[in-house]
C-alpha cells in the first residue's frame, strides 16, 4: 500500500511502487483527465502536479509520490486555474482538446509562480507540452489572457477578434 | 454494413432505387430507418434535432469531432433555421444510419477539373449524389463535413421551426403567419410557449415542406462563435476513447509483428501468464480491416498488460515485406518516373508543340516521405462480447466500417453490435481506418463477458500506422521568351492512399478505380496553363498506406508550388505577379493570391535577420477541397545555418464560412500541421520495420517553434467548401520558396535539410 493524497484525498494505493502514476490514476483511480500521449515523458499530456509542481505522470513510478499531494486536471480548483479555463473556453483554445489537460495544468503552474509571464516565460514552461492540431498560438494567447483576468484587467473579447 | 460499391460502373443495380429516392419528400430524406434514440421525456423530430424538457435542443451531429470544430459549425446551421437560444444547443452523435451517408467527397473524387461545368460532370453528380444516399457510407474527411451538412441540417431546423410555431398558432388558434419564433420561444403579443411545451405536440404534426431562411436574416452563419466543446477540454471532463471503458474493464497490450508481413510462428506466454495481474493471454490473427496479426496480454492495468507482453515469447514468420527498406524503394520510384510509367490523368493541350517552342525549360524531381498520422490519442477500442451482443467504444471516422470490423472480429452480424461514438483525440485521416477495431474484438471475443480496452502504445501508433506514402516526381516546364509557362509535364510514382484506403475499409471498387488523389493538386489547379500532362505510376510497395490530412494535396501542393517558383526565377519575376499572370479568369484565385501579398507587405524589405543571417520571404497559392488558399511565409537563417519560421500569412476564399473563429482556427492547425511535415516528417524504413519509434524520432512542432500566424478570408458568395485540409498544402512551398528568397538554395525534397554547414 502506497499513500498518496490525491486531489485534497488521502489514497491507498494497492499497485507495485515501480508502477507509473498516470496508469494508477487511470486505470485504478478512474480519474481519466490525465491523458497518456507517449510513455516516455516526451508530449505532456500526462502532466500533473505533484507537490505543485508540473510533472509527468507516465514516467513518474508511484512510489516517487508516496506522501506527497497529487493533483490532476480534475482537482483544480483555485482562482488562478478558473482564469485559466475560462481563458481557454472563451478563446476557443482546443481543437480535438486531447492535450488540453496537459497544457492547462501546465499553464495553471506557471501562473501561481509567474503572474506576468513573458514570451519567454511562457515558452520555458510550455515548450515540451505538445499539440499536434496546433492550438498554440491560442494557448499562448489564453495565459496572457488569465494573467489579464488575475490582475483584475478585462479579459480579451470573444474569438475572431 | 455489407460491401458496398458506389462507382458509376456499378450503377446498373441501383438505377431504379435511386429514381426512388428522388421522388421521397423532403421530409422523408431527413429521418433515418429507425427513428433517434430518445429519452427524459424528448421528443425527436427528424434525425437530426431533438428538443426535450427545459426546453433544450439536442443537435445530432452525424460527424466525427476530431478537432476541426464540425460540433460547433453543425450546430450552427441547425440552429441558425430552429431560432432557438444557442445556450440551449448541446450535440449528440448520430446513429449510424444511411441519411448520414456522404456525398460531397465522392463528388469531389470524381475526374473532372473544378472548371468543368458541362452536362457530363454535372449528370455525374447527380448520379454520385443520388448514389451515396442509397449505397454509400458514412466517412468524416475530405474536408467535407460543412458541405453535406449545409443543407440537412438547415433543412431539419427549418422543419422543427414550423412545426413548432404551427403547434403554437393551433394552440392560441390564429394563422401561422402571426406568431414569432425567436430564442427557443413562439410568441404572440403577451402569449409565449416555450420549445419543449411545445415539441411533443409539434413532432405529431410535421411539415411536408417549409422555407429557409434568407441570407439577410442569419444571425448565426458568418459570425464567429465560440466552440461548444471548448469548456469540456479545458478541465478535462471532455470524453475520449481512451476515457470511455466502463469501470470494471480490463487492459490489453499487444506485441505487433517485427516487419511488414511478418505472422506468428508460435508464442509461449507461460512466464507473462504467470505475472501479477494478468488475466489472459491471446492470439489475434489480424484481418483485412488492417490489423495485423498481434498477441494480446489483457491484465489489470495498462501498465501490467505491457509489462507481461514485454514477457511473451514469440517466433515469428518473416513475410514478402521483411526486407523492404525506403531507400530501395525510393530508387525504385526514381525508375518508374525515368521511364515515364504510369496512367495519363491529365493531357491538355499540345504538350510537344509548347515544349519545341520553349525559349527555356525548367526541371525538377521532386520527393517527399512516409508520413505517419501521430494524432495526440493512441489507438484504442474498448469491446465487450456479451450474450451475443457486441459493445464498441472508441472513437472512429467510419462507424459503418467500425461497426463491421467489430461484428467480423467477434462473428457476429453487424445488427449485433452497438458502437458508442467517442471524441477523437485527433484523427488526421488514422481513425479513416477500423483496424484497432477488429484487434480489439479479436481479443474481446477471447474473453467473453469481460469489457477489454486495447490500447497501442506510441511506438505502435507510429510504426503501424496506415501511411501517407513515399512519392517522387519529375516536373518539367516549357517557357517562352519572357519566362511564361507554355506547358507543363508531370511524373510521379508512389503508392496511392484511396487505393490502399479501399483495402481497409473492404470496398473493391475503390481498389480497383484510377486513384486520382494521387495526382490532385497537379491536375485541377486554377493556372491557365496552354498545356498539361499529368502521368503517375501507382507502385505497390508491402507498407499499408491510407489517407493522410489532405491526401495527395499533401505533397502535390509542395511540389508544384515549389516548382512554379523555379519558372518563375527564371527571368527574376515577382513570384506573386508571376502566378497572377496565369489566372486571367480566376478570380476568387487572384483575390486570394493579392489578399496575402497585400497582409503580407509583400514587396516591402522584411525585417532585418540576425547579425550574419538571411531572410526571406516565399508565396504559395492551391487549391483543394473546394476552396483557395495562398500563404506567405517569412523564414529566418542563422549564421549556423538553423531555421526559424518566424511569420505566415494565409489568405482563404472557402465559399460561403459559418463559424469565422472555426475557420481561423483550421487555418492556424494546416499551416502548424504542414509545418511539421516541412521541417520533422519523415517515416523511413528498413529490414520492413518503421523507423522513429516515439516523438523523439517523429518530431512534430512545438509552442517555441510556431510561428506568428495571421489569417485572412477573402468573402465569397460560393458555396461551402472544405477548410480542415485546406492549408496543408501549400504552407511547405511557401517556406520552401522563402529559402530560396532569402539565399539558401532550392529545397526539393521534404523534410527540409539546409545544405552544408546545417546544425539542427
Amino acid at each position: 500500500m502506497i499513500s498518496v493524497t490525491i486531489n485534497g484525498a488521502p489514497v491507498e494505493l494497492d499497485v507495485p511502487p515501480e508502477m507509473p502514476l498516470l496508469w494508477a490514476l487511470r486505470n485504478v483511480q478512474h480519474l481519466h483527465g490525465t491523458k497518456f500521449g507517449c510513455g516516455m515523458a516526451l508530449c505532456g499530456a500526462c502532466t500533473v502536479h505533484v507537490d505543485n509542481v508540473p510533472t509527468r505522470a507516465c514516467v513518474t513510478p508511484v512510489s516517487a509520490v508516496a506522501g506527497k499531494q497529487v493533483t490532476t486536471i480534475e482537482g483544480l480548483s483555485d482562482p488562478v486555474a478558473a482564469a485559466v479555463q475560462a481563458a481557454w473556453t472563451e478563446l476557443s483554445v482546443a481543437q480535438c482538446g486531447y492535450c488540453q489537460s496537459g497544457q492547462v495544468m501546465a499553464a495553471t503552474a506557471l501562473l501561481r509562480a509567474t503572474p506576468k509571464p513573458t514570451d519567454a516565460d511562457i515558452d520555458a514552461a510550455m515548450n515540451g507540452i505538445l499539440c499536434r492540431c496546433g492550438a498554440y498560438p491560442r494557448i499562448r494567447a489564453a495565459i496572457q489572457d488569465a494573467a489579464t483576468r488575475l490582475a483584475g484587467g478585462a479579459p480579451a473579447a470573444s474569438p475572431g477578434t | 454494413m455489407k460491401r458496398r460499391t458506389f462507382v458509376l460502373g456499378g450503377l446498373g443495380a441501383g438505377g431504379a432505387l435511386l429514381l426512388g429516392w428522388g421522388l421521397l419528400p423532403p421530409r422523408q430524406r431527413l429521418r433515418g430507418k429507425v427513428p433517434l434514440p430518445t429519452g427524459g421525456g424528448e421528443v425527436a423530430f427528424n434525425g437530426y434535432v431533438k428538443i426535450g424538457p427545459g426546453d433544450t435542443v439536442t443537435v445530432v451531429v452525424p460527424k466525427a469531432e476530431m478537432g476541426q470544430g464540425i460540433f460547433t459549425a453543425a450546430a450552427m446551421l441547425l440552429a441558425e433555421e430552429l431560432d432557438c437560444a444557442w445556450t440551449q444547443v448541446r450535440v449528440e452523435f448520430a446513429p449510424v444510419d444511411a441519411i448520414y451517408n456522404n456525398i460531397a467527397t465522392m463528388v469531389d473524387g470524381l475526374p473532372f477539373h473544378p472548371d468543368d461545368n458541362g452536362r457530363v460532370k454535372r449528370t455525374a453528380r447527380w448520379i454520385v449524389a443520388k448514389y451515396m444516399r442509397e449505397f454509400g457510407f458514412n466517412v468524416t474527411g475530405g474536408s467535407s463535413s460543412v458541405t453535406d451538412l449545409w443543407d440537412p441540417m438547415r433543412d431539419a431546423g427549418a422543419m422543427a421551426r414550423l412545426a413548432l410555431a404551427s403547434a403554437a398558432a393551433k394552440q392560441w388558434d390564429v394563422p401561422v403567419t402571426s406568431v414569432q419564433v425567436a430564442d427557443g420561444k413562439v410568441s404572440l403579443g403577451e402569449r409565449s410557449l416555450g420549445f419543449g411545451a411545445l415539441a411533443a405536440q409539434a413532432a405529431a404534426n410535421l411539415p411536408g415542406t417549409w422555407e429557409r431562411k434568407d441570407i439577410t436574416r442569419w444571425r448565426l452563419i458568418g459570425r464567429p462563435m465560440a466552440r461548444l466543446d471548448a469548456g469540456l477540454k479545458a478541465t478535462g471532463t471532455a470524453v475520449f476513447g481512451l476515457d470511455a471503458a466502463p469501470k470494471e474493464s480490463k487492459y490489453a497490450a499487444v506485441v505487433l509483428p517485427p516487419s511488414l508481413g511478418a505472422t506468428i510462428a508460435s508464442f509461449d506466454a507461460s512466464a507473462a501468464k504467470a505475472m501479477p495481474g494478468v488475466r489472459a493471454v491471446v492470439q489475434c490473427p489480424g484481418s483485412a480491416f488492417g490489423n495485423p496479426p498481434a498477441i494480446a496480454v489483457v491484465a489489470d492495468t495498462w501498465w501490467h498488460a505491457s509489462q507481461a507482453a514485454a514477457a511473451v515469447k514469440i517466433t515469428w514468420t518473416p513475410g514478402a515485406g521483411a526486407t523492404f527498406s525506403s531507400a530501395s524503394a525510393l530508387a525504385n520510384l526514381e525508375a518508374r518516373v525515368a521511364r515515364g510509367d504510369g496512367r495519363t490523368f491529365a493531357d491538355r493541350g499540345d504538350l510537344v508543340a509548347g515544349f519545341k517552342a520553349a525559349a527555356f525549360s525548367v526541371e525538377g524531381a521532386y520527393r517527399v516521405p512516409y508520413l505517419a498520422h501521430a494524432p495526440m490519442e493512441p489507438m484504442n477500442c474498448t469491446v465487450r462480447v456479451s450474450d451475443g451482443t457486441v459493445d464498441v467504444w472508441c472513437g472512429t471516422q467510419v462507424p459503418g466500417v467500425a461497426t463491421s470490423a467489430a461484428a467480423a472480429a467477434c462473428g457476429v452480424e453487424p445488427s449485433a453490435v452497438r458502437l458508442h461514438q467517442q471524441l477523437l483525440g485527433g484523427s488526421f485521416g488514422r481513425r479513416q481506418v477500423a483496424d484497432y477495431v477488429a484487434m480489439a474484438g479479436e481479443i474481446a471475443r477471447q474473453v467473453p463477458g469481460t469489457a477489454v480496452q486495447l490500447i497501442w502504445s506510441r511506438e505502435q501508433d507510429l510504426r503501424y500506422s496506415k501511411f501517407r506514402p513515399m512519392v517522387h516526381a519529375k516536373l518539367q516546364a516549357a517557357l517562352d521568351g519572357d519566362g511564361k509557362m507554355l506547358a507543363l509535364n508531370v511524373a510521379s510514382a508512389g503508392q496511392a492512399q484511396v487505393q490502399g484506403w479501399g483495402r481497409w475499409i473492404q470496398n473493391s471498387a475503390l481498389v480497383r478505380v484510377p486513384d486520382k488523389t494521387t495526382v490532385e493538386g497537379f491536375t485541377d489547379q486554377p493556372y491557365e496553363w496552354p498545356a498539361l500532362r499529368v502521368v503517375h505510376d501507382s507502385a505497390d510497395f508491402p507498407v499499408p498506406v491510407g489517407l493522410w490530412r489532405s491526401v495527395g494535396h499533401s505533397y502535390t501542393g509542395f511540389m508544384l508550388e515549389s516548382f512554379v517558383d523555379e519558372c518563375a526565377a527564371v527571368k527574376q519575376t515577382d513570384p506573386v505577379a508571376y502566378r497572377d499572370a496565369m489566372l486571367r479568369e480566376h478570380p476568387r484565385a487572384r483575390a486570394v493570391l493579392n489578399t496575402v501579398a497585400e497582409q503580407s507587405q509583400w514587396g516591402t524589405p522584411i525585417a532585418a535577420p540576425v547579425a550574419g543571417g538571411r531572410a526571406g520571404r516565399g508565396v504559395a497559392l492551391h487549391w483543394s477541397f473546394q476552396a483557395y488558399v495562398a500563404h506567405v511565409a517569412e523564414v529566418e537563417i542563422s549564421p549556423d545555418n538553423r531555421l526559424r519560421v518566424r511569420r505566415v500569412v494565409v489568405a482563404v476564399d472557402c465559399g460561403q464560412v459559418v463559424n469565422p473563429d472555426g475557420v481561423r482556427q483550421q487555418m492556424e492547425s494546416g499551416v502548424i500541421f504542414g509545418l511539421s511535415a516541412a521541417l520533422y516528417g519523415e517515416v523511413s524504413f528498413t529490414n520492413g520495420q518503421a523507423v522513429p519509434s516515439n516523438f523523439h524520432e517523429y518530431p512534430i512542432l512545438t509552442m517555441t517553434e510556431t510561428p506568428v500566424i495571421e489569417v485572412h478570408m477573402v468573402s465569397s458568395d460560393a458555396p461551402p467548401g472544405g477548410v480542415g485540409e485546406v492549408a496543408v498544402p501549400g504552407i511547405a512551398a511557401a517556406v520552401g520558396n522563402a529559402i530560396f528568397a532569402a539565399g539558401a538554395g532550392r529545397l526539393r525534397a521534404l523534410p527540409f535539410r539546409l545544405a552544408a554547414g546545417a546544425t539542427s
